[in-house]
């Protein structure tokens, strides 16, 4: 298919279809409602099928009824309903269900704001639910790879039996960028060649979906059962993209999503001002780039480690937690809605600068 | 960064600066350009001002959030107190005269007066107020060509609204002029 | 299972071997057997699906022979829904108890009849929460006694009990609604008919189904169980009019 240009919302949508899933629940929030606009008249063309739930809470519910099929579903939410499927997510992880969730983040806690935000961190990586259980968490920071890692985020899902959620600030669903789908859409599963999916007990003895566990040992059976499915991903599954680092960086810069993006920008113009910066992007987020942000972190002339996120500071105790604090770290931030610009990012590099290479006389 | 352009158009919802932006940022794609839309979103939208901003690179683009763009299409008065003073030292303004009687007072850049509503109606119909604006910014700055901009609008509104195409090429053709007179001076 | 050709009554076979847990005297046994015979009948158990509820009927799994999924508290509308609009070929049914489909599943319940879901919902109404211990429920009879209203429901405070069959045969949307009960053989009997029927609407693409089920808790309303059933008659069955609420194949204001 030629580029199209087109709103990441909406390119999550056609991307879905695009991988297959053709069932889609969801309620509607700002600033992702676009996606429901498009696949309400987008998945009837393709045999397709969408219910407008009465709330968040319905919406995790009706996914995990639907998972249960075999067939490939989704949502897409933002921050406040995301809240409300916390339950759902967890029974769907605990089943061993494959989902789908898109969280288009914007500023809370409590009813925030509708701008883009960064600080469902938490929440995604270290579990929103309760219970021992993990999401694959991926964050992209272009239409383009919202797309790409949507389809392949169904794939993820299924290999491992897990909920997989991407979560992107408001702009990934706002802004329009050139993208491009697959030339080949998949066809929609045939859930009558799984062997957990629910399709009727013809046949052969009946199953049972379940997070429900009331022996003790069984629960923790499932919950190792679980954990081994976590050594795999952490295994097989870390993505991450590094931007113009090398052996010259003097600050090593970790940023994921859009925030990376403007950090690119910072560390261009501070290129050309013979200021080497290079940038960490962490795809994904769990499982967390742990080796290969260790390594960049502990690269000789690195002074200092620089996190700058849309929050107040989450994913930077990541960043502390892998590089066992080898080298001294910042961070800086915006959150609300406010965007970081990059000239913000470059006075904190200059800052940096300043304080590390004194200390280093110092030492 | 040079290869980087930056514009953002703002004014009330309803005058078409989001379609505007969009069809720049179609035309630049057309023309093998990376691109960027990126609108404002939220309650302001829902009568208030809009806004949008478009990024055009022939490279990988960083931010998609420009705080200080090199141009800006401005098409109401609130739109120019918000943004007349965030342009980019050197850069380019373009005000809507048609509506806004008063200019930036800066000196450091450029700054045009497009009477973007009378020359609409005078071509045909006040809605095409946006494409006069866009226009002349696209002739001022050369960021795409007048052909693959005309084949993008024909796209978009389908050939079947001829007479809405023909009103459409009109305020491209006045909004040209004063766009080029701009570019002949720079 | 027997194939002795002089049976008369066996098993059916959407039930499973499995000993229920539930307590004695607890109707929900037979309110099982029903369901599954309904299956059996219309030949339905190769493609049916059932979702648990939490409450007492919590291991529903255990005792039917079909597929199943375990549902959070209150939620099993929205995982039929998202199931049975998934697999229009199947059958979905929900199997709810009072705290789970009058209190916090309210929602999901109104929501998805009103959507006209077409699933069938079998809700155990024995005006208490058993699994718990004995909490007041939504359906609780003033004046009641329990765990968490000791002085009896207090109707000032915690308003009378819901109606569920009534509050959703108020919706414009066709459904099928109707409340039947277990306490006699003759209740039993009519209540059969009402479950089949919904199924039998289901399995024909009609609409939404709902049979209520007024039932027992000898355990924890502290009555026995010959007690209990006569409860049913003397303060549940005046407050909760047995019949057919809705039914898309009967005119408005037709007698059922």
């Amino acid at each position: 298919m030629a580029k199209k240009l087109m709103k990441g919302n909406e390119a999550l949508g056609e991307a879905a279809i695009a991988a297959g899933a053709l069932n889609y629940f969801a309620y509607p929030i700002t600033p992702q409602s676009e996606v429901a606009e498009y696949l309400c008249w987008r998945l009837p063309q393709v045999g397709g099928n969408f219910v407008q739930a009465e709330s968040e809470v319905a919406v995790g519910n009706m996914l995990f009824g639907a998972a249960a099929t075999g067939k490939r579903i989704f949502t897409t939410s933002s921050s406040p309903g995301i809240s409300l499927m916390q339950e759902a997510i967890s029974y769907m992880a605990g089943a061993h269900l494959p989902v789908v969730l898109i969280n288009i983040m914007r500023g809370g806690p409590g009813l925030g704001g509708i701008l883009p935000a960064q600080s469902d961190y938490f929440q995604a990586v270290k579990g929103g639910g309760h219970g021992d259980y993990r999401l694959v968490v991926l964050a992209p920071a272009s239409v383009q790879e919202a797309v790409d890692l949507m389809i392949e985020s169904f794939d993820i899902a299924e290999r491992y039996l897990t909920p997989v959620m991407i979560i992107g600030d408001g702009m990934i669903g706002q802004m329009m960028e050139s993208v491009e789908f697959p030339k080949k859409y998949r066809q929609q599963n045939d859930p009558s060649k799984s062997d957990w999916a629910l399709t009727g007990a013809k046949g052969r003895s009946a199953r049972v979906v379940k997070s429900l566990f009331l022996d003790g040992k069984k629960l923790e059976d499932n919950c190792l059962k679980l954990e081994a499915k976590y050594v795999e991903i952490r295994k097989n599954e870390v993505k991450y993209e590094l931007y113009k680092v090398s052996n010259k960086n003097k600050v090593l810069i970790t940023a994921y999503g859009t925030m990376a993006r403007i950090c690119q920008t910072a560390i261009d113009e501070l290129e050309e001002e013979k200021i080497s910066v290079g940038l960490m992007r962490p795809i994904s987020l769990y499982p967390f780039p742990e080796k290969e942000m260790f390594k960049e972190a502990n690269k000789p002339n690195i002074l200092a480690i620089l996190d700058i996120e849309m929050s107040t500071g989450q994913m930077v105790e990541d960043v502390e937690r892998v590089t066992k604090s080898i080298k001294p770290i910042e961070f800086f931030g915006h959150t609300g809605g406010i965007v970081p610009t990059p000239e913000e990012v470059k006075d904190k590099v200059y800052e940096m600068l300043k304080k590390f290479k004194k200390d280093k006389k110092k030492s | 960064m040079a290869t980087q352009k930056e514009v953002v158009f703002a004014g009330f919802g309803g005058q078409g600066v989001m379609t505007a932006g969009q069809l720049l940022a179609y035309t630049a794609m057309e023309e093998g350009k990376q691109v960027i839309w990126i609108p404002s979103y939220g309650p302001e939208m829902r009568g208030g001002t809009a806004n949008c901003t478009v990024v055009v690179s022939d490279n990988r683009i960083g931010s998609p959030v420009i705080n200080t763009p090199q141009s800006a299409c401005i098409f109401n008065r609130p739109s120019l107190d918000r943004f007349g003073a965030t342009i980019k030292k050197g850069g380019l303004l373009l005000i809507n005269s048609s509506l806004i009687d008063i200019t930036s007072e800066r000196d450091d850049i450029t700054e045009v007066l497009v009477p973007c509503n009378d020359i609409a109606s005078k071509v045909g119909s006040a809605r095409v107020a946006n494409m006069v604006m866009l226009a002349a910014y696209v002739a001022a700055t050369d960021i795409v060509s007048f052909k693959t901009l005309k084949k993008m609008l024909t796209e978009k509104l389908g050939s079947r609204k001829k007479e809405l195409l023909e009103i459409n090429y009109k305020a491209f053709d006045e909004g040209r002029k004063l766009g080029k007179k701009i570019a002949d001076k720079g | 299972m027997s194939s002795n050709p002089n049976t008369i009554f066996k098993r059916p076979e959407s039930l499973s071997d499995n000993i229920t847990h539930y307590c004695p005297g607890c109707t929900h046994g037979v309110i099982h057997r029903l369901v599954a015979e309904s299956l059996d009948e219309l030949g339905l158990r190769e493609r049916a699906v059932g979702v648990a509820p939490v409450g007492c009927s919590v291991l529903i799994y255990n005792y039917f022979n079909c597929d199943f999924m375990e549902a959070a508290h209150g939620r099993a509308p929205a995982l039929a829904t998202g199931f049975k609009r998934t697999r229009p070929d199947m059958i979905v049914f929900t199997y709810q108890g009072d705290g789970d489909l009058a209190s916090i599943g309210m929602g999901e319940i109104v929501h998805a009849a009103n959507r006209g879901e077409k699933f069938t919902t079998i809700f155990v109404n024995n005006a208490i929460y058993g699994m718990t211990g004995g909490q007041k429920a939504p359906t609780t009879m003033p004046l009641q006694k329990t765990s968490t209203s000791p002085a009896g429901r207090d109707v000032t405070k915690a308003g009378f009990p819901i109606r569920m069959a009534e509050l959703l045969a108020t919706l414009k949307t066709p459904s099928f609604i109707a409340r039947g009960a277990v306490h006699t053989p003759m209740h039993i009997v009519q209540t059969k008919k009402l479950i089949k029927k919904a199924f039998r609407l289901q399995n024909e693409n009609k609409c939404f189904s709902l049979v209520e089920v007024l039932s027992t808790c000898p355990t924890n309303w502290g009555i026995d169980p010959n007690g209990s059933l006569q409860w049913v008659t003397d303060n549940m069955q005046p407050y909760y009019p047995l019949g057919v609420y809705k039914d898309p194949e009967k005119k408005n204001g037709e007698e059922s």
